[in-house]
Order: structure tokens, then sequence, then C-alpha cells
């Protein structure tokens, strides 16, 4: 029946028995009891499952759970140190990046992969970079706003001093 | 209202640190103990008679805990789910609808039977086992078809098809087409719409066979009225019924009406003595989730040389579906805004409702208001290409301006400045170097047009003596309770429902400012129906702040009223001597007499009151509006068709909008992008499209229903004027749907204008490449 499944979530190492079957945003929600990543049409196109699989952004919920195995997962959960935000989640805020919300979790997760290769991505290498994901809510034009707004606060941020 | 320290400050919404971190609570997101999973077996034709149901295999297998069929569900459902009157209230035929087909299907997707089982991977592995036996019937597809008197039924006991059939005359329409000196005619189709909220419906049950109470969870914008339907159609007193609609990621209108689901989930948990959950996928979304819009229009138009309009005629036939959508009625307000911001001597509108093996329509945001939109602005831009006027100044000509208006249905416009929004749009997006552009790019032979979108809507549903009829009974007023704790802290509720739209935020800054408290003291409460007032509206039709906050907004000033009473007990001062500004009752001329509010909440639940008065200090209060309210604005479009491919690509989009007084500007701006997109998306790229023979769902994924995504899309100008209303204290309207009533006919108009050089007079939506290469391509023969 069940399978052991290796993989690191969010800085957490875990073992866990899962059937081989079980999609990979299904053991992120339920067995991991990670509900920020969401399910939103089942066949790929909308981007809400997005989560980072060693960096790169995939869609959890076009993946089994086993196919993961041994490799570092990051939910919008982990994407920054407990109690504190990542520019990405700052700048979705301030910039009204965000509606209903239910969308959100992926696009952030799809631009902070973006963000990771791209550190001044253009509009339209920002919309490139997020063609996967779909807001029905905003029109888009403030998760622009948003990842641009991230990407200047991750540049001056890298640009500090240490400590400064 | 001025603009204070609060209201029409852009502050950051107290929703977002829960969303943006994963903390949000969306329907999938709650569980209980002993949670058993819900699947759907649905019909895969969309008309059959149902000749038998074998469960064997289904129930055979490990983990399957029940298959249910219509025979199970009427021991614990009856009655037929509700229709109300709305903007149709002569029906003809309303076929009854049990939540569960037991002898006929009339539309693909309809539940035939639900499987119950451990794990959510097993109840679909047993809906695949569950063998119905079905006799295919002839599909009704086409709406206009189906008012044959020859054509299939789309059930099978039914008269006709012809759900109503009734005509709005405002004037004497053949008088005002007798003086015609230009007529023009148009066949304006609008394409049914699958509403796609990100977070698809879902819902949770939980019945208690002891204490005999529900608990039901579901991703609704209306959960009291959820519980008032649920709780009848299953003999549960309402108050032992508690539904909560948790953070919702979009409805659109999609979660106004009940749903087959929202009765089906907890009557398995009454048979089961289980809690239930299901959820929606994707594809039972696009399918068996409410479209909007599926509209066929025929309208015709009058005026003089001069450009001065005299009567549009019109008829509305409306594809209803296999069902009357509970409001799907209202979708005929298109009829009465038919007229737009225009002067006309008369109007006359048949609305005529026609059922077919489809799944229902029911308000999609907007809901006949985009539709009466891109009537009149098509009509209008037609009648500009006849009399060779520009379409800015035909608008201008006739124009309403004299305010309150009253349109041709009686219907009174609260106020308004057309010229001001159409000045401000014209600047802002350069019309007249547009124009000029055009020309140039014309030269050329380029396809360039320029489309103007003058709107008006009716929101703010809305006054009692207009609504309790339309609803069936409920007035359409809104509830909401404010209670000053002892600390000071203030707990707000309201009976609308935030799903986007940031009320937590709006109403907050609202309640703050009005009893002088901290924002942060303000604690916003909505989406349970265990709390607050016993029963809230829902939040659909912008209403929110025009309803409900006006609501908050009168709680507020009965709060204030006691203390100020309380107050002046406390100062040794006169009521009528006290001043109540930034949250403190002064004695007037002696401002070292003073107690804050919240010194006189922690007072009112003490022993030294006025003679006569209770403790504590909080308000009920319900806002019935004297009227409706009347946003409006003007949209600018400028596109470029691709003679090749037939592609559109827009390359400007401007939009100045008027909604009255803001509380939250960046809201405000958020809200009419997102509207604006919707529309833009219905224009160039959605359609649910069924196939005309067999009646079969063709886009039934995202893969082929087309929501555009960031490439797809503009980033429009916006900007506002401020045109208080009267009909409120706060002078507000609403916003929610302001962008998608106004975009779809800018967009549509300038594609028309950049065909026009071709010969081209109309396009139907979408205009999509396809759609649009054919038409250059017969043009051109």
């Amino acid at each position: 029946m069940g399978q052991t499944l290796r993989v690191t979530v969010n800085g957490e190492a875990r073992s866990d028995e899962v059937e081989p079957r079980l999609l990979l945003v299904h053991y992120l929600r339920e067995t991991c009891g990670l509900t920020g990543t969401h399910v939103g049409c089942d066949t790929s196109q909308c981007g809400a499952c997005t989560v980072l699989l060693d960096g790169a952004a995939v869609k959890s919920c076009n993946m089994l759970a086993l196919q993961a195995d041994g490799a570092e997962i990051t939910t919008i959960e982990g994407l920054a140190p407990e109690g504190g935000l990542h520019p990405l989640q700052t700048a979705f805020w301030e910039n009204h990046g965000l509606q209903c919300g239910y969308c959100t979790p992926g696009f952030i997760m799809a631009a902070a992969a973006l963000l990771a290769e791209n550190h001044d991505p253009s509009d339209e290498e920002i919309g490139r970079g997020l063609e996967g994901n779909l807001c029905r809510c905003t029109g888009y034009v403030n998760i622009r706003k948003a990842v641009k707004a991230a990407a200047l606060a991750m540049r001056e941020g890298a640009a500090a001093p240490i400590g400064g | 209202m001025a603009v204070t320290q609060l209201i029409g400050a852009r502050v950051q919404r107290r929703e977002d640190p829960r969303l943006i971190t994963g903390h949000g609570r969306f329907i999938e997101d709650h569980t209980l103990p002993g949670l058993t999973h819900l699947a759907v077996v649905r019909s895969p034709h969309p008309h059959a008679l149902i000749l038998g149901i074998d469960t064997a295999a289904a129930r055979a297998l490990p983990g399957v805990l029940a298959v249910l069929t219509a025979a199970d569900f009427h021991k614990v459902l009856s009655g037929s789910m509700p229709v109300t009157p709305a903007f149709a209230p002569e029906k003809k035929y309303v076929p009854e609808r049990f939540p569960i087909a037991e002898r006929e299907v009339c539309f693909q997707g309809e539940p035939v039977a639900v499987v119950v089982a451990n794990d959510r991977y097993l109840a679909a592995d047993a809906a695949d086992l569950v063998h119905v036996t079905y006799e295919p019937l002839p599909a009704v597809v086409d709406p206009e078809g189906a008012m044959n008197p020859g054509s299939p039924l789309v059930h099978t006991d039914g008269p006709d098809n012809i759900g109503w059939d009734m005509t709005y005359a405002g004037g004497d329409i053949d008088a005002a087409f007798s003086r015609a000196e230009v007529v023009v005619k148009e066949r304006i189709i609008q394409q049914r719409l699958a509403p796609t909220a990100m977070e698809t419906r879902g819902v949770m049950a939980s019945y208690s066979p002891y204490s005999e109470d529900l608990s039901l969870w579901l991703s609704s914008q209306n959960p009291h009225f959820i519980r008032l339907f649920v709780s009848g159609a299953m003999g549960i007193p309402e108050s032992r019924v508690r539904v909560v609609s948790p953070d919702v990621g979009g409805g659109f209108g999609s979660k106004i009406s009940p749903y087959p689901e929202d009765y089906l989930v907890p009557a398995a948990s009454k048979l089961l003595g289980r809690p239930v959950r299901w959820i929606e996928t994707r594809t039972e979304s696009v399918m068996t989730t409410i479209h909007g819009r599926g509209q066929v229009f025929t309208a015709e138009a009058a005026a003089l040389r001069d450009g001065t309009l005299l009567g549009l005629r019109l008829t509305q036939v409306l594809d209803l579906g296999a069902y009357h959508g509970t409001f799907g009625a209202f979708q005929a307000c298109a009829c009465l805004m038919a007229g737009g911001v225009y002067r006309w001597e008369a109007i006359s509108a048949r609305t005529v409702g026609v059922l077919t093996n489809k799944v229902p329509t029911d308000p999609y945001r907007g809901a006949g208001r985009p539709e009466g939109t891109h009537l009149c602005e098509r009509m209008v831009d037609r009648m500009a290409d006849e009399l060779g006027m520009d379409p800015a100044e035909l608008r201008r000509k006739n124009f309403a301006r004299e305010f309150p208006f009253v349109n041709n249905f009686g219907l009174t416009y609260d106020s308004g400045n057309y010229d001001g929004t159409l000045d401000r749009a014209l600047e802002l997006s350069d019309y007249q170097g547009w124009r000029q552009r055009q020309a140039a790019a014309r030269a050329e032979g380029k396809l360039v047009g320029i489309g103007l979108s003058t709107w008006v809507e009716i929101c703010g549903f809305g006054p009692s003596a207009a609504t309790a009829g339309a609803t069936g009974g409920i007035a359409l007023v809104e509830s909401a309770q404010i209670r000053f704790l002892p600390s000071g802290s203030v707990a707000a509720y309201v009976g609308t429902h935030a799903h986007g739209q940031g009320h937590d935020t709006t109403f907050s800054q609202l309640v703050a400012e009005t009893l002088g408290v901290p924002l942060e003291a303000v604690d916003l409460r909505h989406g349970d129906t265990a709390e607050g007032p016993a029963f809230g509206y829902g939040t659909y039709g912008s209403r929110s702040l025009s309803v409900g906050g006006m609501a908050l907004y009168t709680a507020s000033q009965e709060i204030l009223a006691k203390a100020r009473k309380l107050a002046a007990h406390l100062l040794e001062a006169s009521p009528d001597d006290l001043e109540f500004t930034a949250g403190a009752f002064t004695v007037r001329g002696n401002p070292q007499a003073k107690k804050t509010i919240q010194e006189v909440a922690l007072a009112s639940y003490g022993g030294n009151l006025p003679a006569g008065m209770e403790q504590g200090l909080e308000a009920v209060s319900h806002f019935d509006p004297p009227n409706f309210v009347w946003p409006f604005g003007a949209h600018v479009c400028v596109v470029e068709v691709d003679r090749e491919t037939g592609a559109v690509e827009i390359l400007s989009y401007t939009g100045v909008d008027d909604c009255g007084n803001v509380i939250n500007p960046m809201i405000v701006e958020g809200q009419v992008q997102g509207g604006i997109a919707q529309s833009i998306a219905q224009a160039l790229f959605e359609e649910v499209v069924y196939d005309g023979e067999s009646g079969q769902l063709v886009t039934g994924t995202m893969l082929d229903y087309l929501v555009p995504t960031m490439n797809e899309l503009p980033t429009p100008k916006l900007d506002r004027t401020v045109t208080p209303s009267p009909t409120n204290a706060l002078g507000v309207k609403g916003i929610g749907e302001a962008g998608t009533i106004a975009a779809s006919a800018a967009v549509i108009n300038a594609v028309c204008e950049a065909l026009r050089p071709l010969g081209i007079h109309h396009v139907d939506m979408p205009a999509s490449p396809d759609r649009l290469w054919r038409l250059m391509q017969e043009a051109g023969r």
C-alpha cells in the first residue's frame, strides 16, 4: 500500500507513508497540515498550488507526492522565518496585490522563483514568469506592481551592509 | 462627509496578514473529527430519463460508507429549491427543482447520486462505480429555438419552455418611432460566462442527532439566506442551524443562490450521523456552478437627424438553463437599464426567459447591468456611425443632466454628472490625440478603433418598498450590531459578506471614525450566522457600503446617542451642552470636563447610570435605504486589430468613475481594476460553449475556458470624480461591479470602429482572433 516519502518541508525533515497516487498538494495540505497551498483548477492552469521544489516553482496539484522524494519543498508558510514577512509578502500587502487572497500564495511562490533568477525583471519578464498563475479579482495591475516593489526591496536589501 | 483621518485614507488591509502568509481559512481548510468525504455522481447527458441506478459495486468498495439517491434524500429534504420574483414577477412556468434528480435529468452535471467515503480519493473511485442507466432525450440548446411551439421540451412534463414573457413599457414607443428620421437595428449576443471564482464551491456539514442542530460551513456570499433555505428544506428550526462562510475565494455572484450540494451535504450528514465535506472540482464548477449572461438581444433605436434620441425597442431572450436560478430573473434588469445615461422619449423592453438543457444562469458580476449598458452603448455607437457624428458628441447631446432623474421606467437616478466623467475621461485618455493617431494609422492601412462607454448602474439593493416583493418577502435592507466591551474595544457585526472586497478594513475605518476610537479597537465580524443580528442580507449588487455601511453608521449613531446621555450624567451637564469630537465628549466652554467614549463605555457597565438607563453600550440597527444608488462613469478604450490574425491589442484603456464619497481609495481602485479585467475577459476571451447538437459542454476546464492571464490585460489609467449620493448620510454609492458594467462596451465599440473601414458594423463577444478573422475574410469577399 503505502510507500515511504522522505522530504524536507519548510526546513523540517519528514518521513511519511503515502499512497502512490497521493498528489503532492494533498500531502502538503492534509499530511503536513499546511493549508496555505490551494487547489484552484486541478489541471495546472491556475497556479494556486505553486510551491518551490528545490527552489523551482512547481504546481503541486499536478505532481505525485512520491515524485518529490528527496526534495526540499518550500510552501507559503515557510517562505519567511516564523513571524516575519518575505519582501514579496510585504509588497503584496503594501500594493493591494490581493483581494480574496485565494490565488495569492501561488503568485507569491511563483514570483519568489522568478526573483531568485532575475533580480530586476521588466514588465514583460514578470508576465512570462507569472503566466502560469490566474487571478480573478485584481486584474493583475497591483500584482505586477508588488513584484516590482519586492524586487527593488530585495536589491536594496542585498546591497545594504550586513547588520546595517 | 469630509475626508477625515480614517475616512478617505488608503489604509492597508487588515485581511492581508493571514492571506499573504498562507493562514487564510477557506472552506477546504476546515475539518472535523471523523470527517467523511462526499462525491457527486452527475448526469453525463444534458437530457435523459433515469431508468435505473446500480450502486452495488460502489457500496462494495472498502471505505465507502453510503451511496445515496433521491429516494434517500426525500427522507430528510422536502420542497423545491427557491425561485424569487426579481425583475420578472410574472412567471409562466417554473419547473420544480429537488436538489437531486429522480426520474429525469435536465442538464449535464445534474446530481443523480452521491457517495460518502472515508477518503476523498475513495469517494471519487466509488462515484465512478455507480452505474446509471439512461434513456437520452433530445437536448434543447438554443434558447431562441426553444421558443418555437414545435421545440422539444426541456422538461418532459412542462407545458413549453417559456419561463416568462413580459414587456416593460416606458412611454409611447410607437409615437417615438413615428417621428424617427434614422433607425438602426442590431442583434447583440451576450455569451454565457462562467464566473470562475478561484476558490470553487465547497460545503462541510455536521448534524448532531443529540441536540438536533446543524452546523454548515460553506463558501458563500450569502450565509443567512442559505440558513433560511436549508433549515426550511430540512425541517430544522432556523435558530438551530448555524452557517459559517469563512474566507471566501471570490464569488462574483456565483455564491449567492443555494445549490443542490448546500442541501445534499447536510442531508447526508443527517442520514449518516457523521460530518461530511464536499469540495467542488474545477470541472464540476464550470459544469454546475451558475453561469452568467446567456442572452440574445434584438434592438432598434430611433433618432432625429440632429442626434436627438427618441426611442429604443428591444427584446431580451434570456437562456435560463434547465431551472430558474434563485435570483435568475434579476438579469431582466438589463431591460430597465437599457436607456443608460440618456434621455429617451420612450423605451419598450420585452424580456423572455427561456428554459434550455443547460446549467441555470443567475447573477454574475453586474447581472443585467453589463448587458443593459452594452446594448445601450452599442446602439448609441451604431447611431453615431449612421449619423456620421462623433460618438462623444452624440452622447453629450442626450445625457441626462437634471437630478434626480427619473428614467422611462420610473427609476430615480439619485445624482450624476455625466459630462464631468466624460470630460475627464476624454482628457485623461488623450481622446483628441488618439483621433489624430487613428487617422494616421488608418492611412497606413492599420485597423485602429476608439470606443466609449458612458455608463450608469442601479445598485445598493435595496429599498424595502422595491425589494421585499422582488425576493418574495424579505426586504434587502441591512443589519449591523455594534458593541462596546467594558475595556473599550468594539465588536462590530454586519450582515454583508466580504469575499475580497476588504470590508474588514473599510468598515473598521468607518466605525472607528464615527465612534472616535482607534482603528485597532474595532473588530469587524461577518459571515457567521451565530453572531450579530438575527438576519444578514449578504454581499452582491454593490450594496455593502451603501446599505451595510449605513447600518453600521446608524448603529454607531445610536451608540453615540446613549453615550451622550451617560456622559452628560457623569459630567453633570445637559446632553445638549456636550460636544463630541475625536472620541471624547466635552462640555461646551469647559474643555477640562471631558469623558472619552471608552471611559463612557466602561461606566455603562457600572452602577452610576441616569435614572431609567440600562447597563451596556450596544446597538442593533437595520438600514432601509430610501432609494437605490446610481454610480456612473466614462471609459475609453483604444484597440488595434491585426489584419492577418484577427488579434486585438488594447493600446490604451481609461476609466473615470464616480461612486460618490470614498472610504478607502486603494480598495476602490482595486475593485475597478478587477472589474475592468473581468469585462475585457468577456469582450475578448471567455465563452462557455455547448455543442449545438448534443448539448455537451465543450469548455469544461480552464484549458478551454479562457480566463485571461496578466499578459492579456492592460494597465488601465483611472481617475474619479466625486458626486455624493443624496440617498444616504455617508454620500456613498457602490463600486464592486462598476468596471464590469463599463468595459465590455468600450472594448467592443473600439473593435467595431477599428473594423468599420472594412464595412463591418457589429462584432459579438468574445471578439476572438478566430471570430474577427472570419468576419474580415467575409467582408473581403
